[in-house]
């Protein structure tokens, strides 16, 4: 897998990406950009998390105080979990921030539980760079609550909330039907609050007044040169992110991870707006984008991005099991030109009929890749059934393992403080100074 | 009322169908799918009669 680039607009705002994306941020230097603030009474808080109109970055982009208000009110003492098991192939930013900024991750967690008045915490990952960087952060404050760091093994339906709160029940990390919602009963029973890690980060941003939903983190990946993590400001046109990316007239866009669908080349003047996205059928999702380079085919992609589905099935529902097959199955056939009306029909048909169908958005989002492609390329679909495509045939699926995004590995700030003979386990302190401060070299 | 289903429950036994035909209906690999959420009063006894059908408790009525 080539490296990942990370890339900082000149033009900024970059608040989660922060000054210095390749390296570990340590206490010192979150203090020192204004982190852990806590003067803010709850209240304010989440009316200022409303007024900016926060949403989730972890796929599903519900608003963040609604959600909070939501667990708040709740039956019983909340739980917040902040939700870093990134299962997109195609994203790595979940991962970088947690290996990268640690604190902010931390902060957004603190002021989640202070908002809804959780009275613990969880951290819940699988990347073991990530978790290392967590665990430090721990030791080197207190959080004033709490905060159990649960690893999982990485699946595409682990992060999902569900999984994530049987998971830290001690069950396995697959999701359950709905209702209930977690907000309503989730780790152990308690209104609990799944937050992915970057909604979090943009939370301890407000606490600290800064301009937090300006912008959004994103991995974009091409057919050709290196995948970028970077920051954007919201309406920046899909070309131009082709443009940065490398992938310069983009044959067309995979959106949102896997779950935006394929967009044809005319989406490119697309702004990253979610209105914008969400009328032109599409999403922003976790803010990953594959542009497919000119050499690449949309029902190859396709086939290679559904057939990661149905590996990944946790295959509990019935529904998921044989309408992820059918689709593949379906695709593949159209790839390898032996696709007849029937089989293109019967894609149509799924497309409509499969979304809501499982407990998790599994199902959905293969249904929406058969659809989008069937919307976006009708002539591509026709010309596939009456000869078998080159550019298929030198990229037959390989469970999505093409999409995969290498994550950034940020270097670790060297250890100034001397600080080994501080207890692994800090006692609880309502409200602890670090001291002596290691430099802020991060 | 609402009526609900459990995918993860749905083994396709197809028992649901026939106390409620209007209200349920299997696909082509033998699952059940709702075609109605929101119940009226006189649907309410069918769907009571399919969620009583179904072997593996995979529907259910809810307020």
């Amino acid at each position: 897998m080539t490296l990942t680039v990370i890339h900082a607009p000149s033009g900024g705002p970059t608040p989660v990406l922060g000054p210095n994306p390749d390296r570990v941020e340590n206490l010192a230097c979150y203090l020192a950009r204004g982190g852990y603030r806590a003067e803010l009474p709850p209240e304010e808080l989440l009316a200022r998390v409303e007024a900016a109109e926060l949403r989730g970055h972890g796929g599903a982009g519900f608003p963040t105080a609604v959600k909070l208000r939501a667990v708040r009110d709740g039956a019983g003492t909340p739980v917040v979990v902040a939700n870093g098991e990134e299962g997109e192939p195609g994203s790595v930013k979940d991962r970088w921030l947690l290996r990268a900024r640690p604190h902010l991750v931390l902060d957004g967690l603190v002021q989640a539980a202070r908002i809804t008045g959780a009275d613990r915490a969880y951290v819940y990952l699988s990347d073991a760079a990530a978790e290392r960087s967590v665990h430090e952060a721990l030791t080197e404050r207190d959080p004033g609550l709490p905060v159990e760091l649960v690893r999982t093994e990485p699946a595409y339906v682990a992060g999902e909330e569900s999984a994530v709160v049987r998971r830290i029940d001690g069950g396995p990390a697959l999701p359950t039907a709905k209702p209930p919602r977690v907000f309503e009963r989730g780790v152990g029973g308690a209104p609990t609050l799944v937050a992915n890690v970057e909604t979090l980060a943009r939370l301890a941003l407000l606490a600290a007044a800064h301009d937090a939903t300006e912008s959004v983190l994103l991995t974009l990946s091409g057919g050709r040169d290196a995948p970028v993590l970077t920051e954007q400001r919201y309406g920046v046109t899909l070309r131009q992110l082709a443009f940065l990316q490398g992938t310069v007239e983009p044959k067309a866009v995979l959106m949102g991870g896997l779950f935006g669908g394929l967009l044809p080349s005319t989406a490119l003047e697309l702004p990253l707006d979610r209105a914008r996205l969400a009328e032109a059928g599409t999403g922003l999702g976790c803010g990953a984008i594959r542009f497919l380079a000119p050499g690449e085919c949309p029902v190859s992609v396709a086939t290679d991005a559904v057939d990661h589905l149905a590996v990944e099935s946790s295959r509990q529902c019935g529904v998921c099991v044989s309408g992820t097959r059918a689709l593949r199955d379906t695709l593949v056939a159209l790839a390898e030109g032996r696709c007849d009306a029937d089989g293109v029909a019967n894609l149509a048909r799924w497309a409509q009929g499969l979304p809501g169908r499982g407990a998790c958005g599994l199902l959905d989002a293969a249904a929406r890749l058969a659809g989008t492609l069937l919307n976006g390329f009708p002539e591509l679909v026709a010309a596939h059934r009456s000869e078998p495509c080159p550019a298929c045939a030198a990229t037959p699926p390989d469970a999505g393992r093409r999409l995969r995004v290498h994550v950034p590995a940020p270097l670790s700030a060297p250890d100034r403080a001397g600080d080994s003979s501080r207890p692994t386990q800090p006692q609880p302190q309502p409200h602890p100074q670090p001291q002596p401060a290691p430099a802020c070299v991060g | 009322m609402k009526l609900r289903i459990d995918s993860t429950r749905c083994q396709g036994y197809g028992e649901c169908l026939p106390p409620a035909p209007g209200l349920i209906d299997l696909d082509e690999w033998g699952y059940a799918w709702l075609l109605v959420v929101d119940l009226t009063d006189d649907q309410e006894s069918a769907a009571r009669a399919a969620v009583d059908a179904c072997p593996n408790d995979a529907l259910r009525l809810e307020r």
